[in-house]
């Protein structure tokens, strides 16, 4: 056997390993009630839950509360199963978090809570604006 | 008055960029296929007519689109979008590639700049690679081109000159078709920062370089020369190698400096997607070094060198297409150039992956073995520890592809990217450093000297005893602690030791030959930069104000994040830090204002001074003087102190920009040698909503007279009776009065001017003033002249506020210089490969 061959076989064997622990690491999206589930079942892991802020019938905004000195907040997120669900976040509220069209939030459950890690915020596209403000 | 001139010409331009695209490939195909002497020259000729014409087009294309940037031109939808009447000169550039179109162009540009060297440097190999070049730059063409196939409804690619009319639905435009918006929507203020001025055409010429050496490949494969193509190809991909890295580094410093994640580096998809194709880009460049004595480098070198390319196509596919959606933050939007991106991608991959499998058995193999005390050895394990490193990046990160694969056979997926990407990647990537590392220090005493047992032990000793020495010192001096970070500092340290005698040795004998060595010295230099600044950055802020938390949640939650009152010291990592006020930057000065010291105009750009404005002891403005502003950025201004004396002024800005629909805070960075320190705002207060004052406190005061209001000394210095108010007529019945009361601040004089106001004998009017930063407002209730008395309403309430984080990172610098030195390397070694080019092309054979 040559020695390029060996080489050959190891990073193969690497590759496969790569595939299998991104497999491993890998994320899902679910829905709160699946993510409840795997709680309970003693699953650990953080998964994506992607929703919308519970709006009121005005379409304003409800359910964000402000932690002791404004350093967290909690808010209301409806998932695409229209279950709600209070997130807890350890961070002061992101500056357009109210803004936002959807919201991921990556975490867990802790007992009955859900405990978000990181949220990503989806605003309506930075990029390009699809209503004229139109300034006459 | 609509200009419909310009853009149109615009749109010809392109048209023109698209067709002479393409007639340069016909043309430059058959320079290379014919056999016929003179039919060869004329249809190269013919494709350096084409070429030339096109790249003209491509120009036009840019200026004109530059020039309905800069005239404000709003009806262009280009121009409305990303620009606006206030934006400054500079950034002008930037809003060319803040939309998608422009960023082709961009690349388009530099494609263009390089085929122009070639023709007009007689390369031999012109006929070929610039056939891929213009087939290359007819793609590209398509995206912009903006044509609709009559009869299909197919409309290819997305035209940079479309009029803002035809690209928004708005009632506006059938009432009042000419209509043009006075100003534009603005620039994102994420690009709004010098690195985003020179970051994408950096980036974009670096991906331009890829394209030369795959052009090489391609055409060694197809003329079925298969060795030749490396030579003239290596100069262009340590450019590229050189020139892509440094764009990638720009664009982590912008993060670094612009976005408040605290890093330069966060592992998004977009990263990862220039990161994957620079690691394969280096993975070639050892290959094509050692192409000459081995076959089987020489085959690895052409999948290497293809791959880089297709990999860089590939990037742009998952940022632009839309795919990426929910998984990155910072995605272009989908311009319905998906399918067109995906053609793009897949006949350069399999056109390539065709010629390859085709000419496969004709190319030169080997059977010999190879001896563990070769160079080429050690290069190989090299190459296939940052291929390795490369597809582990690239596997998670085509996540949302393989969803939307497996949708296409009616199976619904949802596996997503990591939960911890930052954490999932470093932890691996950084195992692969180590190995490159420790490769790389070794393979370079093989690269200059015939090794055997003896001889390697002999140069090794040395190195890693001085490796150890210098890891001991660090342990001692730094408390280097964890085992990972002493491998991970190990491997830096024999890096930079190894290479550092590689590279006196080469300085000694021929300085052109350094380029290596200073490269892999730069190497070493980034680990240890990367393992202190982020294995040992430190938040400074936590928050030791004794609140708890939250009762509910437990103690596990890290309290980052310091809320600061204005005025209010507070202790922080070894500093006294107190929030002094917000302020503003005037567009034609440097400094700052406070806010306190100007009032409004009917502009949001513009503002008066109310008194002198003094900013480190220089009168920038004198009392009622007016200036410009910029009235999206707002800056905190924080004072640290060591022993009772300012150490640092910091002044981390919050960018807000409604139309952007971003409020975007920016750090300031205070830096010293061996650590800098990152402070951003994580929460402004918010000024729209309207803060809760307390139930109104009567006060009865005399002129001249100290009282208190919230704890701070105050006196009413004057009342004037004033003729006129904003927006308000006077009639000669009416009287307006307004006091002016000095308070004592902690450190400054405030003066609150509240007025009193009867009209038309009968109605009473008040108009209060207040300050956020004594957290006081002042309303003039009633006047009693018989006793020379004063009623004042005070109300209280939270003093102004921000919340900062503030982190350690040591140790910086010495990533950025190690970055400095690897692009040095690069180019010592480019230059070196060039010369040697330009001689054997000259020499006669």
């Amino acid at each position: 056997m040559k020695k390029t061959h060996i080489i050959a076989i190891l990073v193969i064997a690497s590759a496969i390993a790569i595939i299998l622990s991104t497999a491993g690491d890998a994320s899902t999206y679910v829905s709160f009630d699946q993510a409840f589930q795997m709680a309970s079942a003693g699953n650990k892991t953080n998964i994506h839950v992607v929703g919308e802020l519970k709006k009121d019938a005005a379409g304003q905004i409800v359910g964000i509360e402000p932690g002791p000195d404004r350093l967290s907040f909690s808010f209301i997120l409806i998932d695409e199963a229209k279950r709600e669900q209070t997130v807890y976040y350890n961070e002061p509220m992101p500056p357009d978090f109210t803004r936002s069209e959807k919201i991921v939030v990556i975490g867990g459950f802790q007992g009955d809570r859900f405990v978000a890690s990181k949220i990503l915020l989806k605003c309506p596209s930075k990029y390009q604006e699809n209503k004229l403000n139109a300034k006459v | 008055m609509l200009h419909y001139f310009v853009g149109n010409l615009g749109h010809l331009f392109v048209i023109t960029s698209f067709v002479s695209g393409l007639v340069a490939a016909f043309a430059y195909w058959r320079a290379t296929v014919n056999n016929d002497l003179l039919a060869q020259r004329d249809w190269l000729i013919n494709g350096r007519i084409s070429f030339v014409a096109h790249s003209v087009a491509v120009l036009g294309v840019i200026i004109t689109l530059f020039v309905i940037i800069y005239q404000h031109y709003f009806e262009y939808h280009y121009a409305y979008s990303h620009s606006s009447r206030h934006l400054p000169g500079q950034y002008m550039i930037s809003c060319f590639w803040e939309g998608q179109e422009g960023s082709f162009l961009l690349w388009m540009f530099w494609h263009a700049v390089i085929g122009l060297f070639f023709i007009f440097s007689r390369q031999p190999w012109e006929a070929p690679v610039m056939t891929i070049f213009a087939l290359v730059q007819a793609f590209l063409a398509s995206m912009i081109l903006g044509v609709v196939i009559p009869g299909l409804e197919l409309k290819i690619g997305s035209s940079p000159f479309i009029l803002l009319r035809d690209a928004m639905d708005d009632p506006i435009f059938t009432l009042q078709p000419d209509f043009i918006p006075k100003d534009g929507n603005g620039l994102n203020p994420l690009l709004q920062n010098y690195w985003m001025v020179i970051h994408p055409p950096t980036l974009f010429l670096g991906f331009a370089l890829t394209l030369v050496p795959f052009s090489f490949a391609m055409a060694g494969l197809w003329l079925r020369k298969y060795t030749e193509w490396i030579k003239p190809a290596l100069p262009w991909t340590l450019l590229g190698g050189a020139i892509l890295g440094l764009g990638i580094l720009m664009g982590g410093y912008w993060a670094y400096e612009t976005l408040s994640f605290g890093g330069y580096w966060n592992w998004d998809p977009v990263e990862n997607a220039v990161y994957v194709p620079w690691i394969v880009l280096i993975a070639s460049l050892h290959s094509m070094l050692v192409y000459r004595s081995n076959p089987t480098a020489l085959k690895l070198s052409l999948l290497l060198v293809l791959s880089v390319f297709l990999l860089i196509l590939y990037s742009t596919f998952l940022t632009r297409s839309g795919i990426l959606g929910d998984a990155s933050v910072h995605s272009f939007t989908d311009l319905g150039l998906s399918g067109q991106l995906l053609i793009y991608l897949l006949f350069f991959t399999l056109g390539a992956a065709w010629l390859v499998v085709k000419r496969w058995k004709e190319m030169p193999s080997s059977e010999k073995e190879l001896s563990t005390y070769s160079r080429e050895f050690w290069i190989f394990l090299g190459i296939a520890a940052l291929c390795l490193m490369g597809f582990q990046v690239l596997v998670p990160t085509s996540i949302p592809v393989y969803n939307r694969v497996v949708e296409i056979f009616g199976i619904r997926s949802n596996l997503a990217p990591p939960a911890n990407q930052v954490q999932f990647y470093s932890n691996i990537q950084l195992w692969f450093a180590v190995a490159v590392a420790l490769l790389s220090g070794t393979a370079q005493f093989f690269w200059w000297n015939k090794m055997d047992r003896s001889k390697l032990r002999k140069e090794l000793t040395t190195p890693i005893m001085i490796s150890l020495i210098l890891l001991a010192i660090l342990i001692v001096t730094t408390r280097l602690t964890d085992p990972g970070f002493m491998v991970l500092g190990l491997a830096g340290l024999y890096v930079i030791v190894a290479n550092s005698r590689i590279l006196y040795r080469t300085l000694k004998l021929n300085p052109r030959l350094s380029g290596g060595a200073i490269a892999h010295v730069g190497l070493g230099l980034m680990l240890i930069g990367v393992l202190y600044s982020s294995g040992y950055s430190k938040i400074v802020s936590l928050n030791n104000t004794g609140l708890l938390y939250n009762r509910d949640m437990g103690t596990e939650f890290n309290r980052d994040n310091l809320l600061l009152f204005v005025n209010e010291p507070r202790t922080m990592g070894g500093y006294e830090i107190e929030f002094l006020g917000e302020r503003l930057e005037p567009r034609h000065k440097s400094g700052y204002v406070k806010r306190m010291d100007i009032e409004p105009t009917g502009d949001p750009f513009k503002v008066v001074a109310k008194r002198n404005i003094v900013y480190r002891d220089e009168v920038l403005y004198q009392a009622r003087d007016t200036f410009e502003i910029y009235p999206e950025n707002t800056f905190y201004e924080i004072a640290l102190r060591q022993d009772g004396k300012t150490v640092a002024t910091l002044y981390p800005r919050v960018q807000m920009n409604p139309g952007m629909g971003g409020i975007l805070p920016s750090p300031d960075i205070r830096r010293n040698f061996d650590r800098d320190l990152y402070t951003h705002v994580s929460a402004p207060m918010n000024r729209e909503a309207e803060p809760e004052w307390s139930e109104l406190q009567e006060l009865r005061v005399h002129p001249n007279e100290k009282f208190f209001v919230n704890d701070y000394v105050a006196y009413l210095d004057k009342v004037e009776r004033i003729m006129e108010l904003p927006g308000l007529r006077l009639g000669d019945e009416d009287v307006a009065v307004k006091i002016y009361v000095r308070i004592e601040g902690e450190h400054d004089t405030y003066t609150l001017e509240p007025i009193f106001l009867i009209r038309n004998r009968t109605e009473v009017g008040r108009i209060p003033d207040e300050t956020g930063e004594l957290g006081v407002k002042l309303t003039l209730l009633n006047i009693h002249p018989d006793q020379n008395e004063f009623v004042l309403g005070l109300q209280t309430r939270q003093k102004d506020w921000v919340i900062i984080k503030a982190m350690e990172k040591p140790l910086i610098n010495i990533l950025w210089l190690g970055t400095g030195l690897l692009t040095l390397g690069f180019l010592v070694a480019m230059f070196r490969r060039f010369r040697d080019e330009s001689r054997a092309a000259s020499s006669p054979q």
